[in-house]
């Protein structure tokens, strides 16, 4: 049922001579991939932050930016070298581009034949996808695809996917991957993953080979070979990073603790805090809830169906018989962090969250997730460890 | 021309006849413009859709081995009203059958208690259809039906017949008398706790509103009856149907996968919860 | 009328088989034709009833609405509370809508019977009461007008709620 393993020493067994990239060798890459029809997403300064866009050239990765994150603050800010990866997650996430957030389900005219848009094939590669948004492609895979009839649509979009995965070196100020499993080395399904290491001669980018697909990109991109003593410090630097998380989920049977916190005071508290302007779902790489609109032309026989973004903040979320099965909100931000940590364990197998932070980055008060878990195992103090996590 | 398998495309099929049952609710009959959807089990249910005006979820009210598929609609809403006052000949969307059924083969041998209550007769009448064409397969039979008022009973002649024909137990029950009623007055539940069950080898199953089931599954259980054994159908908020959407969610249940039908033994608890 | 008895006694539900037969031995079976009155409202309050067969309907009557069912009873209900309390008069009409036959309990006897024996009385007392909580539960569901249309049900803002 477990499908988020342990964090395990990245890299595996260092393959004799693992590839390095200078800085220039990035900008290769995302030409190699334009090259081969992909629209390559990655990170860029925009807005006052780090965002993702689709890059045209390495030009516009964000080289020497950092940002500080804290719960409810978010700012970019200039650091002292040219890491191109030394920022942690940003207000976006890889879902936007794997779960849109508009589309057009079908159209029809009068009394027709429903039509679907046709599948405009596109193929994503994502540079920088670090552990925990890895692990929340993962998640979404098998909420979007693996369970009752998938929408061919959204299949493609995965099975065409090329990742460069990025490992961290730095918790950001938010992070808690490593508690759940899912970083700070990224593991998983990628074609290429990269370690960024920063020296007096700028970033260099160890090369660790996913698939015979990121094989055979790599292999027109010029790299060097890494000395084993330089993959060695890359794998005690990610270990190492692991050790200096800024918070941690505890450590306890969450889907049991949320059941039995179903009918406990214990709400009252963050309900008191909580806006329920929902920004932590749309921030959020795995929430994946949708609403459908139907909408016509004036005249009124062309109709068409489209599919939303939604969000179990908003009131109308639960309409059922004229009114809101939930109507305060302590039932909403109850419903979002028992699916988020609890019965997606029923559902899908494993957890809903990644560790990544979003959520308490973009709460406008601040809510923490793992503090509010940390809140309830308080008042609730009888549940056990999570028979389902190894230890560590 | 969409793929038949995208599970969020409709198919086209036709109003051929409409039936008034009260003053809100209709039962429409609909047949397939081209293709026809798989057949159902009677406690599923489809989304009906009227373009442009939006989707619901509505349980199919008609016989399983029928080839036309029947839905009693209650104008509740803008898009119930819509599918209500759909005419003979216009074309509505349907997707479908979604959702776990009553599981009438777990029924076989066994008394068989259906208690339903307003609407809720509508989720039901596809079982009885079933049932009431294998009748041997079952041993008791009991319908207690509830309504509002006498004006507001379901499938009116229908249950008469079928009270008729002793191939069931029927007793129905209103709210509130009007008129000339002289049947009888009182709450479902009433009926129910009159029944004398032989309650290991009872099934109930029980649909209507929420409250209306717990309290008749209390009195059921009360009796003996096992919570295993007695089967609500629930509703939430639906937007796709298969699991994708997840509006329909109470607690760890995806109702449109785990339910409409879902055993009293899991349901229980979770009804029990204030706004899950 | 008395009739011998030739259908199975009726059960009060909570009430153990020797506390049920003493019960039923202070009872004496009565029936009554379709349209006869049980009681009428106003009248002195003395006995009760336990349904066996057939149906009576409760009525009150309401100027301009003529007579107003309020609850049908049948096999296995328990008919009349007014004797437990003061003033002791019928606060509703019942009237017998089939044959009915019911096992009728005078009053007086079993506060007697309850006073020289009160284990039995305590029984009795819990299992009738059991079944006028039922009663009283079947009837708050209806006020509920839970097959009511939604939006005609006036709203109640959740005091709990935010």
């Amino acid at each position: 049922m477990e499908d988020i393993a342990h964090p395990e020493t990245p890299g595996s067994d260092p393959a004799e001579g693992e590839a390095v990239l200078e800085r220039r060798g990035l900008d290769r890459l995302i030409a190699v991939l334009r090259h081969d029809g992909y629209r390559v997403i990655g990170p860029t300064l925009d807005d006052n932050a780090i965002v993702l866009r689709e890059l045209e050239s390495g030009d516009r990765l964000p080289d020497g930016w950092g940002v500080t994150t804290a719960p409810g603050l978010y700012r970019v800010h200039r650091r002292d070298d040219a890491a191109v990866f030394g920022h942690s997650s940003g207000p976006q996430s890889w879902k936007q581009y794997l779960h849109p957030p508009r589309r057009q389900l079908w159209s029809t005219d009068g009394d027709g034949d429903f039509e679907t848009p046709p599948d405009e094939e596109v193929a994503y590669a994502f540079l920088g996808v670090r552990g925990c948004d890895l692990a929340a492609i993962r998640v979404l895979r098998k909420v979007l695809c693996e369970g009752t009839p998938a929408d061919g649509r959204t299949a493609a979009l995965f099975s065409r996917l090329f990742i460069v995965a990025v490992d961290c070196t730095e918790p950001g100020g938010v992070c808690f991957c490593a508690s759940m499993g899912t970083g700070p080395g990224a593991h998983g399904e990628y074609d290429l993953r990269l370690t960024e290491r920063l020296g007096d001669g700028g970033p260099r980018y160890l090369v660790d080979v996913g698939t015979s697909r990121g094989a055979d990109v790599l292999a027109r991109v010029p790299h060097g070979t890494a000395a084993s003593e330089e993959v060695e410090r890359a794998a005690q630097a990610v270990c190492a990073a692991a050790e200096h998380m800024g918070r941690h989920m505890p450590d306890v049977d969450l889907r049991e603790l949320l059941r039995t916190a179903r009918d406990a005071e214990v709400w009252d508290d963050v309900a008191s805090r909580c806006l329920t302007c929902g920004n932590c779902t749309m921030v959020c790489p795995t929430c994946f809830c949708t609403t459908v609109e139907d909408v016509t032309d004036l005249s009124g026989t062309h109709a068409e169906r489209w599919q939303r973004w939604a969000s179990c903040f908003e009131p109308e979320y639960s309409h059922l018989h004229g009114g809101d099965v939930r109507e305060s909100g302590q039932s909403r931000y109850r419903q979002w962090i028992s699916h988020k940590l609890g019965t997606w364990y029923d559902q899908f197998g494993s957890s809903g969250c990644v560790g990544c932070g979003r959520c308490i980055d973009w709460c406008p008060v601040g809510i923490d997730i793992t503090e509010e878990a940390a809140r309830l195992t308080g008042a609730l103090p009888t549940i056990g460890p999570d028979p389902t996590e190894g230890s560590g | 021309m969409a793929p038949a398998s995208d599970p969020m495309v409709p198919t086209r099929y036709r109003v051929g006849d409409r039936t008034t049952e009260t003053h809100d609710s209709v039962t429409l009959t609909l047949v397939p413009v081209r293709a026809a959807l798989p057949t159902f089990d009677p406690g599923q249910f489809m989304m009906l859709a009227v373009p442009g005006v939006g989707e619901v979820a509505i349980s199919i009210s008609g016989d399983p081995a029928a080839p036309e598929l029947q839905h009693t609609v209650r104008a509740v809403g803008a898009v119930s009203r819509a599918i209500h006052d759909a005419p003979v000949g216009s074309a509505l969307g349907v997707r479908g059958p979604f959702g776990t059924g009553w599981d009438l083969g777990s029924c076989a041998g066994r008394d068989v208690v259906i208690v339903a209550g307003g609407v809720g007769l509508a989720a039901v009448r596809s079982a009885l259809l079933a049932i009431l064409a294998g009748r041997e397969a079952y041993r008791r039979v009991v319908l207690v039906v509830g309504a509002r008022s006498p004006d507001e009973f379901l499938f009116r002649r229908e249950l008469d017949a079928w009270g008729a024909s002793g191939a069931i137990d029927l007793e129905i029950t209103v709210d509130q008398p009007t008129g000339d009623w002289d049947g009888s007055v009182g709450f479902v539940t009433e009926p129910v706790g009159r029944l004398s069950l032989d309650p290991g080898r009872t099934t109930a199953l029980l649909c209507g509103p929420e409250p209306m089931m717990r309290f008749a599954a209390r009195v059921l259980i009360g009796n003996g009856v096992a919570a295993e054994d007695v089967r609500v159908s629930l509703e939430r908020n639906m937007q796709c149907g298969i699991a994708l959407c997840g509006h329909c969610q109470l607690g760890e249940l995806l109702l449109c996968r785990d339910g409409p039908v879902v055993d009293y033994a899991t349901a229980g608890p979770l009804l029990h919860v204030r706004e899950l | 009328m008395n009739h011998p008895a030739s259908e199975p006694n009726p059960r009060l539900a909570g009430l153990d088989p020797e506390h049920l037969q003493t019960l039923l031995g202070l009872s004496r079976l009565v029936q009554f034709a379709a349209g006869e009155h049980v009681f009428r409202e106003g009248d002195l309050a003395r006995r009760l009833w336990l349904v066996q067969d057939g149906r009576v309907m409760l009525h009150t009557y309401v100027p301009g609405r003529g007579d107003v069912p309020i609850q049908t009873l049948g096999a296995g209900d328990v008919l009349g509370w007014s004797w437990l309390t003061a003033p002791h008069r019928w606060h509703f009409t019942a009237t017998a809508l089939s044959e009915a036959r019911a096992r009728e309990i005078d009053a007086a006897i079993l506060h007697e019977s309850s006073s020289a024996d009160p284990a039995f009385g305590y029984a009795v007392v819990r299992a009738l009461s059991g079944a006028l909580v039922d009663r009283l539960q079947a009837t708050r569901a209806r006020l509920l007008d839970l097959y009511g249309e939604p939006d005609s049900i006036p709203r109640q803002t959740n005091p709990a709620a935010r």
